[in-house]
């Protein structure tokens, strides 16, 4: 029987927090390299959640989702910075206002 | 004691995180990025999970925020790029995630010295995190192998056009 001595109710705070910073960076910031940066806050802070809990009954279990988190997370950047390149190609900014039509 | 510095870790990590996304410059904002996934691999690391820690302190915190470096110094080449890096390297930049990333170090020595490492009574070593993984998980590697090589594949496609084009261009003039 592990089982975290701190709270878990405290770490599963932490997570909401960071989960929530990272919304509120996704939606009040428009340059597109904020917005990836707010995602992988995000994704980071569920991975904490998930660690957290096989932390809790000790089981390896939640640091294998966060395995699965870290390959979501760097296939998402590699096709998001690849995006960024195009955007920046293509509309001069990466302002994400200037880049809201589908077929431009 | 080591719930002491879970806690500091967690005030670490949220005020990196929200010191990140309020910058108005992309290179400092990754700074305060890495600090901030710095204090979350302390936190894993204070909560009896070594492996996770490592991985997010190598994956994350070296290879993804590389990559977001790499971007932004691409996006920027040229003469007011290289005006711009020189403003970057001003020091003043450098002191407060400095000083979070060295809190962050004294915190990991502080719980070195201690005889149980954790909050968690035990560890969940590398030992049983690979056990799992290739035993009743095997089918998460396969698709975590299959999302790698779709992102692959995504970011070539995405990214050759940009390189070619280029080169024409710069070939034309």
């Amino acid at each position: 029987m592990g089982g975290l001595q701190i709270p878990m109710e405290h770490v599963l705070t932490l997570a909401g927090l960071l989960f929530s910073c990272g919304l509120l960076g996704l939606m009040l910031r428009r340059n597109i390299i904020f917005m990836l940066m707010s995602l992988e806050v995000m994704l980071n802070a569920a991975a904490l959640a998930f660690v957290a809990a096989g932390a809790k009954w000790g089981q390896a279990d939640g640091q294998i989702i966060f395995l699965l988190i870290l390959s979501v997370a760097a296939a998402e950047v590699a096709v998001g910075l690849g995006l960024v390149l195009q955007i920046q190609r293509r509309f001069k900014t990466l302002d994400m206002d200037q880049a809201r039509r589908l077929r431009g | 004691m080591m719930e002491t510095l879970f806690y500091l870790a967690a005030v670490v990590a949220l005020a990196a995180t929200g010191l990140a996304l309020t910058r108005a410059n992309a290179a400092h904002a990754l700074i305060y990025l890495i600090v901030s996934l710095l204090a979350v691999a302390v936190t894993f690391f204070l909560m009896g999970a070594p492996f996770a820690a490592a991985l997010e302190i190598v994956i994350y915190a070296g290879a993804i925020m590389v990559l977001f470096v790499f971007v932004i110094m691409m996006l920027n080449v040229g003469e007011e790029g290289i005006t711009r890096e020189r403003e970057w390297l001003s020091g003043r930049n450098w002191i407060v995630p400095g000083l979070l990333a060295a809190l962050l170090l004294l915190e990991l020595v502080i719980a070195l010295r201690h005889a149980p490492t954790t909050t968690a009574g035990v560890d969940v070593t590398p030992k049983a995190v690979g056990l799992t993984l290739f035993g009743p998980y095997v089918l998460a590697v396969e698709i975590a192998s299959m999302l790698l090589l779709s992102g692959l594949v995504g970011a070539y496609h995405l990214g050759r056009r940009f390189i070619v084009r280029r080169e024409r261009r710069g070939g034309a003039s």
